[in-house]
């Protein structure tokens, strides 16, 4: 699935579409959106270098991570930068984002040290993150100066959307985003955000920017209000070394697709496992969906929202279910199933030669004069054809007729104190 | 017993064998505390670590809580004599207690505040022979009253910690910070707390334990390494002049 991930970047846009955008975000308790963002960037980068992209370059905005940490990432992947760094600049927001160190430098004795060759030659500093318009053109500018003019793509890969918005109101960074996403020389571009940073609508805004979302959660959630004790310890220790992963894919059309993976925190790097084995602390707790088919956007919704309940019905539970006879289908129960099979015209037919002289009723919920001198003068309980074989069930439906009339002048809300 | 007393913190911290090159080096270690228990010993167990007399390592201590007759007077009792490492270079000692920032982005100035102290570690450890910058340790006691200096503003102590990690790229030195959780507890959403989580490469906590308080045990420590994906957690007592650190259940150090 990450590698679905990497191949929609890869493949890129589509003409008179926007750029694909993906927001990869983690939490605290499962802080790994930075293994996952390198994974994707790595990837991407060797797609870029293979010419199998539709971008012909990669611009890293960082803010979080110095630029020579993304060059080694790269060199440990078995990039050769004296071939490729033509094919990738990174926009330093990280070295001296607010010109501290400019300020220093032009007021006292201040000397700066000087990168090394090869992050100089890659990287330009970038001293005013407050204005989102210059960043945005410094980021366009170093994009051409990779692939040039025209027609040719590049992507973008911005190592922390969360410092932006600690420099930037919401408004202007998600101008930002999209500015670049409908800009016709994107390719794609993808993200990082610390969601519990921020409010639950700024995460919103950043998820409604992407067409992709990859989020990052423990495997295990810790009780509230019990810190300190072994369980948690044990939880947390469980938690440093794996999480869940989940996609969200946005299609064009607007179908939500959810998938889910398990992401293992390994010293040499990140994995990812096709097969979430549920541990056995929340076995039974957690929704069983099964991942990878498509939902609907309402079994998306119950996902996220976590409901405590299965989702799915064992053997029994379905023939029990299947045996419920619901309060609508008492009569004419042979028409209910004649109706979904048989086309009108012959239905009229079918009726006549079925009813063989005695009238087939058609309940419309109306309760006939006829039938009621006949009933329980309560309500009316259903018999449920049952087999003796199978699990029963019976639903007791109490008719708006059977219900008690008030007097003609008495006001059914009198005794509510309003 | 030959092993030192606070075995279980050093190796949860690879302290434990070699000081040199400082094993924190191009860390961020961000120490986390609550009222009933503080976690201030272990700053001053980090900062003995690092002064030890078989290393070369050097500690900028800005300090915004207690003026440096307090740590003196601590460290001396646990066997390292700050006077002299200060003498000797090997000990900067930033006196930050009545640091008043200016008010408003227009006071943010080079001249004052906290840019003007993060001219001056700079300006320390590019004066400190190339070979030593690695074994630097810049340590912060406490993240909370240097907002209060800021005038409660977190983005402009975040600006400024955002500095000091920079610091740990450039120059392969470490940064200790302490904080206090507690007092983030009341907010919905402890954004300065979590930044500070985010930041951390090592994580340290210092919490009261589950049972209540003890005599025997003043508390737990967790410590978790980001990347190398350890956790440790033990139980410790802050003695006179040691720290004893004993997984839970060996109190008694059996």
């Amino acid at each position: 699935m990450a590698d679905s991930i990497c191949r929609a970047l890869r493949d890129g846009a589509l003409e008179g579409e926007l750029a694909p955008a993906l927001t990869i975000k983690d939490s605290v308790a499962s802080p790994f959106a930075l293994q996952v963002f390198s994974h994707v960037l790595s990837q991407l980068f060797s797609s870029i270098l293979a010419g199998k992209s539709q971008s012909r370059g990669l611009v890293v905005v960082s803010f979080s991570r110095s630029p020579s940490f993304y060059l080694d990432l790269l060199k440990n992947k078995g990039t050769d930068f004296a071939s490729s760094n033509k094919q990738i600049q990174i926009l330093d927001c990280y070295s001296d984002p607010l010109g501290w160190k400019d300020q220093l430098a032009g007021s006292r004795n201040f000397t700066a040290l000087s990168n090394e060759v090869l992050v100089s030659s890659t990287a330009i500093v970038f001293r005013e993150v407050k204005h989102m318009d210059k960043l945005y053109n410094s980021i366009i500018e170093l994009g051409k100066g990779l692939v040039g003019g025209g027609k040719i793509r590049f992507s973008i890969a911005i190592d922390s959307v969360d410092e932006m918005l600690r420099h930037a109101p919401v408004s202007s960074v998600a101008r930002l985003l999209s500015n670049l996403r409908s800009h016709d020389q994107i390719s794609s571009i993808f993200w990082l955000l610390h969601s519990d940073l921020h409010e639950a609508r700024v995460t919103a805004v950043l998820e409604y920017l992407s067409s992709i979302v990859a989020s990052l959660e423990p495997s295990h959630q810790l009780a509230n209000g019990q810190r300190g004790d072994l369980e948690n310890f044990s939880l947390i220790k469980h938690n440093s070394k794996k999480g869940k992963f989940h996609v969200r894919f946005k299609k064009r059309n607007g179908r939500v697709r959810v998938m889910s993976e398990e992401v293992h925190i390994e010293q040499s790097g990140i994995n990812f496992t096709s097969s979430p084995s549920e541990g056995a602390i929340n076995q039974g707790l957690v929704p069983k969906v099964q991942f990878g088919l498509e939902l609907s956007f309402e079994d998306e919704l119950m996902f996220l929202v976590q409901v405590q309940f299965n989702l799915q019905l064992s053997e029994k539970e379905r023939i029990d279910k299947a045996n419920v006879v619901l309060p609508f289908e008492h009569q004419g129960f042979i028409l209910h199933h004649l109706m979904a099979s048989i086309a009108l015209e012959s239905l009229v037919l079918t009726l006549l030669a079925l009813g063989n002289g005695k009238p087939i009723q058609i309940y419309d919920g109306r309760r006939s004069l006829v039938d009621s001198k006949h009933e329980r003068p309560v309500a009316a309980v259903e018999n449920v054809q049952t087999d003796e074989n199978c699990g029963s069930g019976e639903i007791i439906y109490f008719r708006d007729s059977d219900d008690e009339m008030p007097d003609s002048d008495e006001d059914p809300d009198d005794d509510l104190d309003i | 017993m030959n092993q030192r007393p606070s075995n279980l913190l050093d190796e949860a911290l690879g302290l434990d064998q070699v000081i040199e090159p400082w094993p924190l080096r191009g860390r961020v270690v961000a120490i986390e505390d609550q009222v009933e228990t503080s976690g201030s010993f272990v700053l001053h167990h980090l900062v003995k670590r690092s002064l030890s007399p078989n290393s070369s390592n050097v500690t900028i201590f800005i300090a915004f809580s207690q003026p440096f007759s307090h740590y003196d007077r601590i460290l001396r009792k646990l066997g390292c004599n700050l006077v002299s490492q200060r003498d000797n270079s090997r000990f900067f000692f930033f006196d930050m207690l009545k640091l008043q920032c200016p008010d408003g982005d227009e006071g943010i100035t080079p001249e004052g505040g906290l840019i003007a102290l993060y001219g001056k570690i700079h300006k320390t450890i590019s004066a400190l022979p190339e070979i030593s910058w690695k074994n630097v340790s810049i340590i912060i006691d406490d993240l909370s009253l240097m907002e209060v200096a800021a005038n409660g503003s977190s983005d402009y102590v975040l600006d400024f910690l955002h500095y000091c990690c920079t610091l740990t790229s450039e120059f392969d030195c470490s940064l200790i910070t302490l904080n206090h959780e507690d007092i983030y507890s009341s907010e919905d959403r402890p954004t300065f707390f979590i930044q500070m989580e985010y930041l951390a490469d090592i994580l340290i906590k210092a919490e009261p334990l589950a049972t209540g308080l003890a005599t025997d045990v003043h508390g737990q420590l967790t410590v978790s390494i980001k990347g190398q994906n350890k956790v440790s957690n033990f139980h410790f007592k802050v003695k006179e002049n040691v720290v004893e650190c004993f997984y839970p259940g060996r109190s008694r150090g059996l």
